[in-house]
């Protein structure tokens, strides 16, 4: 599901602090990133850069993703699934301690986990709790959870920011002031600036090559480049200008890092407005869309097409964006058989990222060409949470959908989109608890085909991760598995 | 005189509760739920008022001006609902940053000005007059973002003398300080200066016309020791109200500016504040730029009266 | 009196600038609302007279219908404030020393006080960002100048023989001042409307800039600026030419002011005081 920004953040540590160290054995690191986090509490917010700071560094649970996307064990050294799959019991690392000094045992795991399904939880990812039916400590190192229904896709949900190992004395603060098991420990927080974190020297695992490491807050596009250019920011894994990394590219000083995101970026439809519930005005409009003008005139040619809600890179992919080819005499002509010869006019709702606002004023046109007007109106996401998402009170807008496999918002009829349709959700359902493989892609297929054939939303492009580098540092992610910046395997080339 | 403070006291009372009011109101108002925001899409309803129960969004709007008002009497500005610190905390980091800028670019834009008025008046209507009120001209007629734009392509990004922007912090040394606020500082001072000099000629011009002034020439002054002697006291009452009014304006209006070099400003705090929906930061601190800037007017007024006693009935 | 350099200089900005917006309602080189991600950023030349944007549109006529956007929410802004602010100024110096005067110059005060950028960016927050909220953030603060102004205008009107003996003469206080007053203080609301002009320009220029102006795809300098500005290394000319149409639009209306108000009494800076 699509994370929600915090807007503009800000910055600071000058030229000064990195030419100290620029030459040679540079054990130090600045990462720029376009949004400052809210808090610093992976289990008590749904911003992004919550996760891009802690996730990994400061934080860790029982399972962790990695830079290819698949799940490793973190805190929980192994486990084992009982034969009806509702029974998880993990083992957990021995001599793994808080950065306050506090050993991290089963009562931590135990404690963590009830925390984030109790009634009163402020966990922004509840759902991924809610499958737990008891969580028991066997003994300080040996923790069991007891599912309702077996779930496939269990230690994938214990990998997320938002399951990570808490420790009851220090949660409190974990907002300013977070305590986690990671290999860095929290030093400081300027506010509206940076965050600044240093090496764990008790850390249980391998030790990372990086003394210390800085979070830049930059939010302006511009300003990023310029701090870039000027040498103020080592890395901007998640850099906001697309445009001007063709510069980047030509400069030896730089590498550019292209990597695929799990964002489905579309046209979100409300299927139950008006004149957007007859399926003929649905298809025009997919009809008339040029994807690749869009990626290239919003993301500067970055980005896959694609035709159904579903990332290209998953096995499990099926190409469709032949049933929405650009075509706009076809869109002129369903729209002249659904009663709309003369034209008509729709509200397009575009939040803060440039994708939105430049690809809404793309497909504007786009929609203007086969005699759809519309009204755009640019929101903040606070108010486009409010307005689109919660009072459904839009025609489209544009978001990127940046959860993994989350085609299953489909059969949510009181999702934002309003799509009803019992057929998608009872397959959904069969999906949910299918384990064969060769089933779940049959099943993943006909699912993809259905959403594009009702066009319940236009299917844009998959969001690409552009980031620039310095040439001499080795080991950021290169896509997006989940939002994280993962600093334990970065180190300088000398 | 002490007639004179108190009706001025009173009415100083009285906008700063209309202004609480207004404030408050367009709160009140604005559309979004701070705790949503903060829960992103995925966030189940019983979560989302689970928050706002833990934020103290509940309870009626009369109870909640209340409690806020008081506790601004008290000093107590309320907890930030993102940050989950004191609002006076994130104040008084930001103030770090918009103080200084504001001062560094009021004395920039002072020390361009008032020499620079002095000169074209003493030199009216000579070619260098003329060459100093075009480009005074221009300066009121340059945005101050564009301005600085150019700014930070030319010294940040062709000649690498300065960073492209970010505040180190004051412990990294004064200097290291002094010098990231150096091109926020000019940008911001560039305009200010420009309408700064024109005042300090007009006003200098009027002094000049003047029967002191005149009784001074008639002595046998030179017009340099005229103007520095007698005239640039007198018109700096005029001056020195702008300037006042200048300084108030940077410290808060400086959010564009702090937007394009990346400073952690008061400015921005407050824009920060109406996209994360921490409507408890954006109150507070509003409130605080409308008390100073009352205050000012207040001060300015009352020094004037004790100066002037005619001011002191209103005209 | 002759008319002096700088009125001439500014006549000559404003008046073209004003029939650049006047022309792009009957013509642009190209429309602005179309689209052709093929030929985006193109320098400069005989079919494009100052390049392509991003998304290939003409900057030329981009520019024309920019005009147009700035000059509307200006003046549109400068009418709220004299729609509002003259008659309560009026008001206000009728009723001298009254309680009346004391709130309404109170109120002025208050405004002033309030940071007009903030405030601008909660209104875009309750209303949500469009040329007509920017347009209100405008003429909110443009209200209290006028206010003022015609305020000590029509006070130092009211001191003189022909007002009293209107006065005497049982006129009330409403008809006097649209009669005798309101056309004695025409010049000087003249001169303020120039220069309030050119700050509405300066102003709406930093609201879409900051995107809380115009919306697209309606044209304005200020966003062209901010779209330009993350290609400025690339296509530097993007940034350039819609700052420069702002800085001699506002050079043009402030020469003009300062023009008129020599030209047309050399007693309105008296009367200003």
């Amino acid at each position: 599901m699509h994370k929600i920004p915090r807007t503009l953040a800000v910055a600071g540590l000058a030229a000064l602090a990195s030419l100290g160290t620029a030459e040679a054995a540079k054990t130090t690191i600045t990462i720029g990133m376009q949004l400052e986090p809210p808090n610093l509490d992976p289990t008590g917010g749904a911003a992004a850069a919550i996760d891009e700071v802690v996730y990994a560094n400061i934080f860790e649970g029982l399972t962790r993703f990695s830079a290819d996307g698949s799940i490793r064990p973190a805190l929980a050294e192994s486990w084992d699934i009982s034969g009806d799959g509702t029974v998880y019991t993990f083992r957990l690392r021995d001599g793994v301690t808080f950065h306050d000094g506090t050993t991290c045992d089963a009562e931590d795991v135990k404690f963590s986990l009830d925390r984030a399904r109790a009634e009163d939880s402020t966990n922004a990812q509840k759902a991924l709790f809610a499958g737990i039916a008891d969580v028991s400590v066997i003994d300080p190192l040996t923790v069991q959870v007891t599912l309702q229904n077996p779930d496939g896709a269990f230690t994938t949900k214990m990998a997320w920011g938002d399951a990570v190992i808490v420790a009851p004395e220090t949660i409190g603060q974990a907002a300013t002031h977070p305590v986690g098991t990671g290999p860095f420990r929290f030093t400081n927080w300027v506010k509206g600036d940076r965050v600044e974190i240093d090496r764990n020297p008790d850390y249980w695992g391998e030790p990372v090559a990086l003394e210390s490491a800085t979070f830049k807050f930059i939010s302006d596009p511009t300003a990023a480049f310029s701090a870039m250019m000027a040498g103020d920011i080592d890395a901007f894994p998640g850099y906001p200008a697309q445009e001007t990394l063709a510069q980047f590219e030509a400069d030896p000083r730089f590498v550019v890092i292209i990597g695929s995101t799990e964002g489905e970026t579309i046209l979100s439809t409300n299927n139950k407005a008006d004149l957007l519930s007859d399926v003929r005005v649905r298809k025009a409009i997919a009809h008339a869309i040029d994807r690749q003008a869009i990626i290239d005139g919003a993301m500067f040619g970055f980005g896959t097409p694609i035709g159904t809600h579903f990332a290209p890179h998953n096995p499990d992919y099926l190409d469709l964006t032949g049933l929405s080819a650009h075509d706009p005499d076809l869109s002129r002509q369903l729209l002249a058989e659904a009663g709309h010869g003369d034209g008509l006019t729709l509200r397009l709702m575009l939040p803060p990222p440039s994708y939105a606002r430049r690809g809404g004023e793309i497909v504007a046109a786009q929609l203007r060409e086969v005699g759809i007007e519309t009204e755009i109106s640019n929101l903040e996401w606070a108010q486009w949470l409010e307005q689109v998402f919660r009072n459904k009170d839009y025609d489209l807008t544009i978001v990127s959908h940046t959860e993994p496999s989350d085609i299953n918002i489909y059969a949510r009829p009181e999702y934002y989109f309003q799509y009803d349709n019992p057929e998608f959700q009872s397959l959904m359902a069969d999906y949910a608890i299918t384990a064969d493989p060769g089933m779940r892609t049959a099943l993943a297929h006909q699912l993809q085909t259905i959403i594009a054939e009702d066009y319940v939303n236009g299917y844009l492009f998959q969001l690409a991760r552009t980031g620039v580098a310095d040439a001499g540092i080795n080991g950021l992610w290169k896509n997006a598995p989940t939002q994280a910046n993962d600093l334990t395997g970065v180190h300088w080339s000398d | 005189m002490i007639r004179f403070l108190v009706t001025r006291l009173l009415s100083l009372c009285v906008s700063l509760i209309a202004a609480s009011v207004v404030i408050f109101c367009v709160i009140e108002v604005i559309p979004g739920d701070p705790a949503a925001f903060m829960l992103g899409l995925n966030a189940n309803p019983d979560t989302v008022a689970a928050l706002r129960e833990d934020l103290g969004l509940t309870g009626d709007a009369l109870s909640r001006y209340f409690s806020w008002t008081t506790g601004m009497l008290t000093g107590d500005f309320g907890t930030s609902y993102t940050y989950r610190v004191p609002v006076s905390e994130l104040v008084s980091d930001r103030l770090l940053v918009s103080l200084p800028l504001a001062v560094y670019a009021l004395i920039l834009s002072t020390a361009l000005a008032l020499p620079v008025g002095m000169i074209a008046a003493m030199r009216r209507g000579t070619l260098t007059d003329v060459g100093i009120m075009g480009t005074t001209q221009l300066g009121i007629a340059v945005p101050n973002f564009w301005f600085a734009m150019l700014l930070v392509l030319l010294f940040a990004v062709s000649l690498r003398l300065f960073s492209a922007g970010g505040f180190p912090g004051w412990d990294a040394g004064f200097l290291a300080g002094l010098k990231a606020l150096t091109l926020p500082a000019v940008s911001l001072a560039f305009p200010q200066a420009s309408i700064l000099a024109r005042i300090t000629r007009s006003a200098l011009l009027e002094t000049l016309n003047q029967d002191y002034i005149r009784t001074a020439r008639a002595k046998g002054l030179t017009e340099r020791q005229t103007i520095v002697g007698h005239a640039l006291r007198n018109a700096l009452i005029p001056v020195m109200t702008i300037i006042g009014l200048q300084f108030a304006f940077l410290l808060a209006g400086a959010v564009i500016i702090e937007n394009v070099f990346f400073l952690p400003g008061l400015g921005r705090l407050i824009f920060q504040g109406i996209t994360q929906r921490d409507l408890v930061v954006v109150e507070s601190v509003v409130m605080l730029l409308v008390f100073a800037v009352v205050m000012v007017n207040f001060l300015v007024d009352v020094a004037y009266a004790a100066i002037d006693p005619r001011l002191r009935i209103r005209t | 009196m002759k008319p002096t350099p700088s009125l001439i200089t500014g006549a000559i900005l404003t008046v073209f600038f004003l029939s650049l917006a006047g022309v792009s309602y009957l013509w642009t080189p190209f429309p602005v609302e179309q689209l052709d991600i093929g030929r985006k950023l193109q320098p400069p030349g005989s079919l494009f007279w100052l390049g392509t944007d991003h998304f290939g549109r003409d900057t030329a006529s981009m520019l024309m219908v920019g005009a147009r956007t700035s000059i509307g929410v200006a003046i549109l802004a400068v009418g709220i404030g004299i729609g509002i602010g003259v008659p309560l100024g009026l008001a206000a110096a009728a009723n001298h020393g009254s309680l009346f005067d004391e709130v309404i110059m109170r109120g002025n005060d208050l405004v002033f006080a309030f940071p007009a950028l903030v405030i601008a960016i909660l209104i875009t927050a309750v209303f949500g960002p469009s040329a007509v909220n920017a347009i209100l953030a405008i003429g909110i603060f443009n209200i209290p100048v006028f206010a003022r102004i015609s305020r000590g205008g029509a006070l130092s009107l009211w001191t003189l023989d022909y007002v009293l003996a209107a006065r005497v003469a049982g006129k009330r206080s409403f008809r006097i001042s649209v009669e005798h007053i309101l056309p004695n203080i025409a010049n000087l609301l003249l001169v303020q409307g120039t220069i309030q002009f050119s700050l509405g320009i300066l102003a709406e220029a930093g609201l879409s800039y900051v995107g809380l102006g115009a919306q697209p795809p309606t044209p304005s300098w200020g966003r062209m600026l901010a779209d330009a500005q993350t290609m400025i290394y690339m296509a530097p000319r993007l940034a350039v030419f819609p700052g420069l149409a702002i800085v001699l639009m506002v050079l043009g209306l402030n020469l003009l002011g300062d023009g008129l108000r020599d030209h047309l009494d050399p007693r309105i800076r008296r009367l200003r005081q």
